[in-house]
């Protein structure tokens, strides 16, 4: 049975991911490690893929992180936990630490969807206790905005830009918490920084699992998407009303939508980001169309999974 | 004054004999992956794991590249932590050797040294670990069996003492080292003591002090973090002789930077690392010219050119022996550091590099004495023409 | 904070201080700053989970203010609002109550 996360009994504990980071004004991924680390009930140690998070919370001689922290390379958060919780572990069973520790890696859409892939597929079935949270900005932002596998299709990146031959991305947008499910772990989730008291619960279970976890969670991006950066929240929380980035979990196996909401048409998520003002042109109208038919798919392809359970 | 610690004699190969060393070390995470010609680490290994025989978290990494990644993980959380790689292994990690020594984690690596692809190759010679030679580790290398076994302990020692703090590489001939069959002398378990515990100043894991590693370091501190790394590779100088000295007295077997072998009247010698140095000794010993010498080189990393220049310093013509080319650099990698060394030196043998073994090729007691036929005609004419040769190879 | 030397630094590149990025201002970056009616203020927590930065001050279960030294001014506080009561004002930096000096 796990206890809710009551807002006016955290509110004014103390910050474990400070200010002083140098995250741009607005970064979602901000917001969303606040809310994690004031949901975690033990004392966690964090590791931290190479990209924005990492990089702007740790510029030497400072450091943002009032818990234990440790950055090593780009693909290997996974690796880099596996190690930290198999050492706990093996200290645990001599007797030298006594106390339940969680532990929680951190990376971006690059360092989970594309080059961490390798690493967290083998932590996973390897079974190490460790939440892997995904922040999914929908590019390699941290380098200057260019494509990963999570940027969706028509988006503007830098490496996908919008061409006279060819108008943003061409592929479509990786599954990869299909993907995760797939490895059989005992808890996995999407989560959106809007919807906060869904999303500590979701890291509340998922840190009590004796095994790996996993949330992929939506992280708006005001430079790399080109949107106000007021609105980073309300954009997370339009991508869950317009079933883009639907909010589900899959508890040792078994599917279930936490929230199905009055579906918004795509239009009203697109609009505020200048990333696909392209598709908002008369010639580009088919594109608008292969995204809503995209959305409303995978939303039906969800609704069967439950049905077929 | 320490005493001598029990042994028996048993017959193992090298990658046996690490395995030993890592069951009676019993370390607290292993994280590795297989590949020729270190497999029968992890095999062996697994095995201890699955009877019981250590407490030790394996970790069956899915590449070499987490393997390392989980030993850095592991040894920032105050774990001891140990893996073993070769060749493609060793390649696929390079990153990560790099970033363990700058975060100054004492983890331990065998290295079954493999030729580097390409071609793709399963056998000896010392183009993976020379690959490494800048990655801030130190590096052992073993003549034999026995050596391997003995300095996995002496790496733990030295890497973690806290003048050095630095991660160290023990690396042994692939398949002629590595699955070759020898006597060893095998300590009993009460040679734990001699390694101790492994002590942190900042883990991970103590939550109530916390600290963040690998830290972003631009323009104002990088140079700072490396100045530091540099002093510490050099400070482990007389560590690695203290902890051979120490190993000395528990073992009667003598350990330091260089071995000399029959030395003392050479005017001509090889400097050689690894098992080649004991084809040099076997033919030495059917010779038994004292004009004939051999400096087996133990340390790479730190180089030991004081040591190097004194040892060298009555010889007239001197051919280094490096199993690894440095492709457009002058000679092999051993040559140019040993040359660099002997610059400053009014009083230097000639020397000349030899390019050997590559990918496994043999090499044979007629071949060496060869090289020794040259290094006389060199100290005769007192002249180095080509420098640079190779032997063993068709059509040099 | 003043440069140390190579000797002065701890090993391997470790911050042992904990935290301590609260010593670098942000408050700089911004050309706005959120004004909250503490008056009509429901002191739901929103804006105080949403911020990025934390500086959004709460004391014994009421909101109390802006940290002004390190708040980037992004607005996220008053657009999720539920009561409207916060508003962006322009700030040149003179709303600051902190030093908002240059970081060395």
């Amino acid at each position: 049975m796990t206890r809710l996360v009551r807002l006016k009994e955290i509110a004014g504990s103390e910050e474990l991911f400070t200010s002083g980071h140098r995250l741009c004004t607005g970064c979602a991924e901000a917001t969303i490690v606040r809310q994690i680390l004031h949901a975690a009930e033990n004392p966690v140690v964090v590791a931290n893929a190479t990209g924005c998070l990492e990089v702007a919370s740790t510029i030497y001689p400072y450091s943002a992180w009032k818990v234990p922290w440790i950055h090593s390379a780009f693909e290997n958060a996974a690796a880099t936990m596996s190690g930290v919780e198999s050492a706990y572990n093996a200290l645990k069973r001599k007797g030298k630490i006594d106390r339940k520790i969680d532990f929680i890696a951190f990376a971006g859409d690059g360092g989970t969807y594309d080059i961490g892939l390798q690493s967290l597929s083998g932590a996973l079935e390897r079974g190490h206790r460790m939440l892997y949270v995904c922040l999914d900005n929908e590019a390699y932002m941290n380098t200057g905005i260019q494509r990963s596998s999570a940027t969706p299709l028509g988006a503007w990146t830098t490496t996908t830009p919008v061409g006279e031959k060819i108008k943003g991305k061409s592929e479509y947008k990786k599954d990869l918490t299909d993907i995760i499910v797939a490895h059989g772990v005992p808890y996995v989730a999407q989560a959106s920084p809007s919807h906060f008291m869904d999303l500590m619960n979701k890291v509340q279970k998922a840190l009590r699992v004796e095994g790996p976890s996993f949330l992929n969670i939506f992280a708006p991006c005001p430079r790399g998407w080109r949107s106000e950066a007021e609105i980073s929240i309300q954009l997370s929380r339009i991508a869950v009303e317009t079933n883009y980035w639907p909010l589900f979990e899959i508890v040792n196996g078994t599917w279930k939508i936490n929230l199905k909401p009055r579906q918004k048409p795509i239009e009203e998520y697109l609009k505020p980001q200048k990333r696909f003002s392209h598709l908002f042109k008369p010639e580009n109208k088919w594109m608008l169309e292969d995204i809503q038919h995209t959305v409303d798919k995978r939303w039906e392809k969800l609704l069967k999974k439950i049905d077929n359970q | 004054m320490s005493k001598m610690i029990m042994s028996k004699p048993m017959a193992l190969n090298g990658d046996e004999a690490i395995t030993e060393a890592w069951k009676q070390i019993n370390p607290d995470v292993v994280a590795s992956y297989p590949i020729t010609p270190q497999t029968i680490i992890v095999e062996k290994f697994s095995e201890f794991v699955h009877d019981g025989l250590v407490e030790t978290e394996f970790i069956a990494a899915e590449s070499e590249h987490s393997a390392m990644s989980a030993c850095i993980g592991a040894a920032a959380a105050g774990g001891r932590a140990m893996t073993a790689t070769a060749s493609q292994g060793f390649a696929l990690m390079w990153e990560m050797l790099f970033i363990a020594s700058s975060m100054r984690l004492p983890i331990v690596m065998a290295v079954a040294n493999r030729a580097l692809s390409g071609p793709i190759n399963i056998h000896c010679d010392h183009s993976d670990s020379m690959g490494g030679r800048d990655s801030g580790w130190i590096q052992l290398y073993s003549e034999n069996v026995q050596e391997a076994y003995d300095n996995v302990f002496q790496a733990v020692r030295i890497g973690e003492d806290k003048r050095v703090r630095l991660p160290v590489m023990v690396c042994l001939d692939g398949f002629t080292t590595s699955h070759g069959v020898e006597r060893v002398e095998i300590f009993d378990d009460s040679i734990r003591n001699f390694v101790g515990e492994y002590h942190i100043d900042h883990s991970l894991l103590d939550v109530d002090n916390p600290v963040t590693y690998g830290a972003m370091n631009l323009q104002n501190y990088y140079f700072e973090q490396k100045r530091q790394q540099i002093e510490a590779m050099n400070n482990s100088r007389p560590v690695i002789k203290e902890v051979g000295k120490a190993f000395e007295e528990i073992s009667g077997r003598k350990y330091d930077f260089l071995e000399a072998y029959n030395m003392d009247n050479a005017e001509v010698a090889l400097v050689v690392i690894g098992s080649t140095a004991g084809t040099v000794k076997a033919l030495l010993d059917e010779e038994k010219d004292s004009r004939l010498g051999l400096l087996k080189m133990r340390t790479f990393r730190p180089f030991p050119a004081e040591e190097l220049i004194q040892h060298l310093r009555g010889c007239k013509a001197v051919a280094i022996l490096d199993r690894a080319g440095s492709y457009g650099g002058v000679g092999g990698p051993v040559y140019s550091e040993v040359r660099s060394a002997l610059y400053d030196e009014t009083e230097k043998p000639h020397i000349v590099s030899y390019i050997y073994g590559l990918g496994g090729r043999d090499t044979t007691k007629k071949m060496i004495k060869s090289v020794y036929t040259d290094l006389d005609s060199i100290a005769k004419s007192k002249d180095t023409p080509t420098p640079i040769r190779y032997l063993g190879v068709r059509g040099d | 904070m003043e440069t140390k030397k190579w000797h002065e630094i701890p090993m391997g590149g470790l911050v042992i201080e904990a935290g301590n990025a609260e010593q670098y201002k942000t408050g700089n970056w911004r050309t706005e700053l959120p004004v909250i009616d503490l008056e009509k203020c429901t002191n739901c927590m929103l804006c105080w989970i949403y911020c990025p930065e934390g500086t959004i001050t709460v004391e014994e279960g009421k909101v109390t203010g802006v940290d002004t030294v390190q708040c980037k001014g992004c607005g996220i506080c008053a657009v999720e609002c539920p009561t409207k009561v916060i508003e962006m004002v322009k700030d040149s930096g003179n709303l600051s109550e902190g030093n908002l000096s240059e970081n060395e």
